[in-house]
């Protein structure tokens, strides 16, 4: 069985929350998916100690009287049938929608760079591991490092503090020039400047190390410390939990998978046109899966899509010079986070580069010229449960040259390891979900 | 800057076929547009299968040098000797079984029919409505990217050369001109899988599309390579789709499943329907399979000849130039004995097997 709608939005993290807002103004009937038991995105997710922020309340308020919206949270879409029809499962079951129009807002998730130690317990993704403490992680009293770039470092940062947990240092391996002129530019945007500010005021008495980074992190069984360098001096901090993260990627799997267009970047975005249009008729994109710009910029791109993907498009252009002025400071964030070399050369022959397949650097001969496939069917790095989410990104950085270009052509499907039952047809499935691995 | 013998196309077949050719003295070069594997060789499940009908020759040779190639050192080509066990759905598949037995047997493959009972304690995840099965114990798998990559380690060991990413651009009687017209001289080889009537035209080649979906790794739920005794190389109409059970346990953990085969289609795309009904006739096989998670989809094309052997021979009037493309699902199983096969013709020689049923001539238009 098939439900129907006017406009299908998958993502309800701001971008995707915006473009239901927007659509709902219409009248029309809109679906919302979003793999989280609540709406919010990762931004934004629920911590049952906090209100939720304000803009969020305000979405969901204004969402909440509208009767055409029907969320399906805690739904993962997996894969696509003819249409395209989106095949959804949940804890206990899937099902299938199909929109007239459909409008991608998968954001963003975290870039890691391998380094020596950074799959020992107690090593998590900066952001990964912000959302474990907001889901009850126990991190009063413990010690931790956030190290990485970006700042989604300062964002874990504030929420492990609020949570009891003693931050030893935030390690940004961006320079402290590069950091002054980021702030020194910031306030020709109000928004992100006030959300700087607030977060800047809860660190107060953090130290927050510019220029630095974690080379090694050590332990027998679980994480005790890591080393930290500015490429002479070298300093060890006791820890018992590392957050990292260089910075985001988007998510661009579900787009990849459906033909659409992408840019011609390391890290490739979703390439839209001005109303949040992709290159495949009907197929709309926005928020941080056509480029890392933070929520400011993700919501007013949600707007425009969500708008246009209607037919609304005097609302969709009238947004337009407001999403330029937010693009703008997506550049701007990215001019002044820019990833150092030596971040990028961290790995060892020994190091792990793919978990899932388990495969160290020294494993992966560098072929120059070569085909990624040629490297994927040897060794097998990325063909595992997270189809190469996180170490062809890793590779990107790493070896950026040989690989470029066909990274991430013919994508497999399913998008996420589903249940072998649904992708026979069925609704009704009688095993679990099948969770994939993460930091 | 000349070469006995030029073998374009580096998959399991032309890397195999530069081994042998090395091995008896030829000085080899392989010319390879993609990378070595890069097309059917990688698409399929790698598995070693003694196949019944026109195929039995060539694959009960090949399996004897497989067990040859593989002493020295199985863990490099990821070999498990996994055996293949055919299963009855009912009691005319069962005698079509039994059948197949008889005429193996004559060939020296050894295998050993199962009741429903003995078939249940082979492998007592499959359902318990099934009438029998066929076992070969002597069957097995490899990872096919590792087979070629090992074949050919082995030749350029051996003194053979190897051109990667570089396009043939056109044939001559005796040698190939490249895309950076380079010409080099020699007795060619066409060795290019589903591309191979890019080069020889004159020789037909259906693509045979073929869907393959791989599990998340998981506790063992079966031994053996199982396939459902429907399974056939045979013909079918042009747009026809078939579908048979075919599973495989990987090394991995991971479980293979197959199969479909879509006659005349070229397109790369994954289709949801045909994945569809591959998983539920493999959940009527094995039900156990419902609780698996599946990773990756992917597709393949099997490039078949209208009688449904390879072309292993000279090509009537190109002089010089040799095939051997046109193994369907088989290459992997095959390549050892069409190497042997061909290099036996190259040089004038006359081995174990006929290669009358194998001779390009038979279907040239």
């Amino acid at each position: 069985m098939v439900d129907d709608f006017d406009l299908v939005i998958v993502g309800a993290g701001p971008a995707g929350l915006e473009a239901a807002r927007s659509a709902s103004e219409s009248g029309r009937r809109v679906a919302v998916i979003d793999d989280n038991p609540r709406p919010g995105g990762q931004i934004w997710r629920h911590d049952p100690t906090e209100r939720p922020p304000r803009p969020l309340r305000q979405l969901l308020a204004d969402l909440e009287s509208c009767e055409a919206i029907r969320f399906f949270t805690g739904h993962r879409l997996v894969a696509f049938e003819s249409g395209p029809t989106l095949v959804l499962e949940s804890a206990t079951r899937a099902r299938r929608v199909r929109g007239q129009q459909l409008l991608l807002a998968t954001g963003a998730r975290e870039l890691f760079l391998p380094f020596p130690g950074w799959t020992l317990p107690g090593v998590y993704g900066a952001g990964g591991l912000q959302a474990l403490v907001k889901g009850g992680l126990p991190v009063a009293g413990r010690r931790v490092v956030l190290a990485g770039s970006g700042p989604l470092l300062l964002a874990s940062a504030a929420t492990l503090l609020r949570h009891g947990a003693h931050i030893e240092a935030i390690i940004e391996q961006a320079p402290t020039g590069d950091i002054a002129r980021f702030l020194a530019l910031l306030p020709r945007w109000p928004f992100q400047t006030a959300t700087a500010l607030a977060l800047l005021r809860r660190l107060l008495r953090v130290p927050y190390w510019r220029g630095f980074w974690v080379a090694e992190a050590r332990g027998r069984e679980g994480l005790t410390e890591v080393v930290v360098t500015d490429g002479q001096m070298e300093r060890t901090l006791g820890c018992e939990a590392l957050g990292t993260g260089y910075g985001l990627v988007p998510n661009i799997e579900a787009a990849n998978l459906l033909g659409c267009k992408l840019t011609a970047s390391r890290h490739p975005a979703v390439w839209v046109g001005r109303r949040g249009e992709t290159s495949r008729p009907g197929i709309y994109a926005a928020g941080e899966i056509t480029g890392i710009g933070g929520a400011g910029r993700a919501r007013l791109q949600g707007a425009l899509a969500g708008a246009a993907a209607l037919g609304n498009l005097r609302q969709a252009d009238r947004l337009f010079d407001r999403s330029r002025h937010a693009e703008a400071y997506a550049r701007h964030l990215a001019r002044h986070f820019q990833l150092g070399e030596p971040v990028r050369r961290l790995a060892r022959p020994e190091t792990v580069i793919c978990r899932c397949e388990n495969a160290a650097l020294g494993q992966i001969p560098e072929i120059p010229s070569a085909d990624s496939r040629a490297l994927r069917l040897l060794t097998r790095i990325g063909m595992g449960p997270c189809q190469g989410r996180i170490c062809l990104h890793a590779l990107a950085e790493i070896r950026p040259e040989p690989f470029l270009p066909d990274w991430f052509a013919r994508p497999r499907p399913p998008l996420f390891p589903a249940r072998l039952e649904t992708l026979a047809g069925s609704d009704d499935v009688t095993s679990p979900r099948s969770d994939v691995r993460s930091l | 800057m000349d070469s006995d013998l030029i073998v374009v196309g580096c998959g399991i077949v032309g890397a195999s076929i530069a081994l042998t050719a090395q091995k008896a003295g030829l000085r080899t070069r392989l010319i390879e547009s993609r990378f070595p594997g890069a097309g059917v060789s990688a698409a399929g499940m790698g598995h070693l299968v003694a196949l019944d009908g026109s195929e039995l020759a060539l694959s009960a040779r090949a399996l004897v040098l497989w067990r040859k190639i593989l002493e020295r050192d199985p863990e490099r080509f990821e070999y498990r000797r996994t055996g293949t066990l055919w299963v009855a759905e009912n009691d005319s598949d069962l005698a079509d079984l039994a059948e197949r037995h008889d005429r193996l047997r004559v060939v020296g493959v050894p295998c050993e029919l199962r009741d429903a009972a003995g078939l249940a304690q082979e492998e007592p995840a499959l359902a318990r409505d099934l009438a029998g099965g066929l076992l070969l114990a002597g069957d097995g798998i490899v990872y096919p990217p590792k087979a070629v990559h090992e074949f050919l380690t082995h030749a350029v060991e051996l003194g053979a050369r190897i051109e990667t990413g570089r396009r043939v651009t056109a044939l001559l009687s005796d040698g190939v001109i490249l895309e950076d017209e380079r010409r080099l001289a020699g007795a060619v080889v066409i060795a290019t899988g589903s591309a191979g009537s890019e080069l020889l035209p004159e020789l037909p080649l259906i693509p045979r599309k073929g869907h393959l979906v791989i599990t998340e790794t998981a506790p063992p739920l079966i031994r053996h390579q199982i396939v459902e005794a429907g399974y056939t190389q045979g013909l079918d109409a042009p747009g026809g789709l078939s579908i048979a059970m075919n599973v495989q346990p990987r090394p991995t953990g991971q479980l293979l499943i197959g199969s479909s085969r879509e006659n005349g289609i070229s397109d790369p795309l994954v289709s949801p329907d045909v994945t569809a009904a591959m998983m539920r006739r493999a959940l009527r096989f094995l039900p156990g399979l419902n609780r698996l998670a599946i990773t990756r989809i992917w597709t393949g094309l099997r490039p078949a000849t209208p009688d449904g052997l390879p072309y292993i021979g000279r090509v009537p009037g190109r002089g010089a130039v040799w095939a051997a493309f046109g193994h369907e699902g088989l290459g992997i199983t095959t390549a050892p004995a069409t190497a042997e096969l061909l290099v036996e013709q190259i040089l004038g020689g006359r081995g174990l097997l006929d290669p009358a049923p194998y001779d390009p001539a038979r279907c040239l238009q």
